[in-house]
């Protein structure tokens, strides 16, 4: 679905991508992995044909530089954090981007009720939260049924609860058959989501493994801590055994589950109404 | 696969139009309506249309009572008035205006979402600039239909010259709106593009006219030279071809004038108009060159 070979792309004298070469399949789900300034961001702004750029990227055998709208038209955008017009209403917003992605506005409307955002319609987008906003932006990634999604860093700036959210969202997306590529900070997310991980270092592509391969289960695999009072440490077990979440032996507040399933068991609310802030 | 675009309900081409084609015209018309919205709901551009409305106003008003009789004559007069008004607030709002459009979505981070979506780069900058320029022509006719509330009270509207102010200056906020994408295109900042359209507008309303003055002397221009010269300034074009179309003559703009009209005769508005066509065209020309070859979305 998506073929990448020898993307180079420099700004000035930095070398932000160097001969990377790689290709996702039909229905795969791939993430970037790296640190700040691997070139997660250059490489999916190329895909989408923002930024000039040396070597190939096609999608669905389509050239981005060449056949940019049509490669466009097959993949629907997430950004790190949704860049819409915050005076714009929910409804305008998504009829806006409809017209441009060509669906009808019925449609639309059912994508937006189906991201739990009916209802919403008349709310302007800077008073909805951050998962809200990013649960739009996956509406709207999914106007016209594109059979690719993009995601920069999706849930980089929400809280657990706003990331669990998105992250069923996106687990729904998958299910689909969408072929996914994402980039990511949080390895519990790439566990989640991702068949393959892409690694990326100073714009090379240096390594392509599983999640498993790269964060083996048990072996620093993504762990949560979770720091509560201990008057509410028995009730938070009981809670935690009861969301199927694993307490390491011997240390009854390091949980190896993701902070995503953290936030889905209820244990926050279980234990104290501002415990979301300690989850780490 | 399947191409996805357009045929979708609710959305249908009409027959005659190509699916590309048609596709296309439906992503214009949204950025269109948008930037339309945004303009006319922007606490800038409302200032700016209450400002133009109530100083050509206050022009008219005064105009007319210096002028001492009612008639077309009193209208002449106002509407040199208007003339330089126009001159002075239209380029300075258009120019603003268009260097701001670009270069505050690329700030705000708008505008990489933007053409993440399926649009051409012509597509997101043509909407934006006939939605810009129909707030505009709207503005527009808001401060001149007071105008002539003003004039039709005291008798003194020439409807023929007034219809030709209002579409010249429309012309102009065009040009001038173009100009500002040039300045947004190129500007990463939307403060540096408001600099420079600044810096743009006082070129073209004051240095123009006064390096001209300075040139003729230093250099002895020939009257030939100095025409060609004035109009290259789409701000002088626009002038000589109000001048024209309100006196019949440019015989008030001294040596120059006459040599204009001498020379070109008839064919002077068609000069001038061409002008200013050509400086609106070549400017959104080179904006949407230089969007398409950006990569600082």
């Amino acid at each position: 679905m998506i073929t990448i070979r020898d993307l180079t792309k420099r700004f000035g004298r930095v070398c932000a991508l160097s001969e990377v070469s790689f290709d996702v399949e039909a229905g795969e789900a791939v993430a970037l992995w790296g640190g700040n300034g691997a070139g997660k961001t250059t490489l999916l702004r190329c895909l989408l044909g923002a930024l000039r750029h040396g070597g190939s990227v096609e999608v669905d055998g389509l050239d981005a530089r060449r056949q940019g709208k049509a490669v466009r038209a097959r993949i629907g955008y997430v950004p790190q954090e949704l860049a819409f017009h915050d005076d714009m209403r929910v409804g305008a917003a998504l009829a806006f981007f409809a017209r441009l992605r060509v669906e009808s506005l019925g449609r639309a409307a059912e994508i937006l009720a189906r991201a739990g955002l009916a209802g919403h319609e008349r709310k302007r987008v800077r008073d909805l939260s951050g998962g809200m906003k990013q649960r739009l932006a996956l509406a709207v990634a999914t106007l016209g049924d594109p059979p690719v999604v993009v995601m920069d860093e999706p849930t980089s700036n929400l809280d657990a609860a706003g990331r669990a959210q998105v992250v069923e969202s996106l687990r729904e997306l998958r299910r689909s058959g969408k072929t996914v590529l994402f980039s990511s900070h949080r390895p519990e997310e790439v566990r989640a989501l991702a068949d393959r991980v892409l690694v990326l270092d100073g714009g090379r592509l240096v390594r392509t493994a599983t999640p498993d391969e790269l964060w083996p289960s048990g072996d620093g695999g993504p762990r949560s801590t979770l720091h509560i009072p201990d008057s509410d440490r028995e009730r938070a077990l009981e809670v935690l055994a009861a969301a199927g979440i694993e307490v390491l032996d011997g240390v009854r507040d390091e949980l190896a589950p993701g902070a995503d399933q953290l936030a889905r068991s209820g244990v926050c609310e279980a234990v104290r109404g501002d415990a979301q802030g300690a989850i780490q | 696969m399947i191409e996805l675009a357009i045929h979708r309900p609710g959305l249908e081409a009409p027959r005659a139009m190509t699916p590309a084609l048609a596709s296309s015209f439906t992503c214009v018309l949204a950025f269109a309506r948008r930037e339309l919205r945004e303009a006319l709901t922007s606490r800038w551009f409302v200032l700016y249309g209450l400002a133009f409305a109530a100083l050509s106003v206050s022009v008219s008003y005064v105009s007319l009572a210096s002028a001492g009789s009612e008639g077309l004559a009193g209208f002449g007069r106002t509407a040199a008035g208007l003339l330089n008004l126009i001159m002075l607030v239209v380029p300075l709002m258009a120019l603003t205006a268009g260097a701001g459009s670009l270069a505050g979505e690329r700030e705000r981070g708008t505008l990489i979402y933007l053409v993440a979506q399926p649009v051409s780069r012509w597509e997101v900058l043509l909407g934006k600039f006939l939605g810009l320029a129909a707030a505009f022509v709207a503005c527009l006719c808001g401060g001149f239909g007071l105008s002539a509330l003003v004039l039709a009270s005291r008798g003194a509207v020439g409807i023929d010259s007034f219809v030709m102010l209002v579409a010249a200056t429309s012309l102009l906020a065009l040009v001038m709106l173009a100009l500002g994408f040039v300045i947004s295109v190129f500007s990463r900042k939307s403060s540096v593009a408001t600099g420079v359209a600044l810096f743009t507008w006082l070129f073209l309303v004051l240095l123009s006219d006064l390096g001209l003055m300075a040139g003729s002397v230093l250099f002895k221009l020939r009257v030939q030279e100095l025409f060609a010269l004035s109009v290259l300034n789409p701000l002088q074009a626009f002038k000589l071809g109000v001048v024209q179309g309100l006196e019949s003559s440019l015989d008030v703009l001294g040596p120059v004038g006459v040599y204009a009209s001498q020379t070109w005769g008839e064919r002077l508005p068609w000069l001038l108009f061409g002008v200013l066509c050509a400086w609106g065209m070549l400017a959104f020309a080179v904006a949407a060159f230089g969007f398409s070859r950006s990569s600082t979305a």
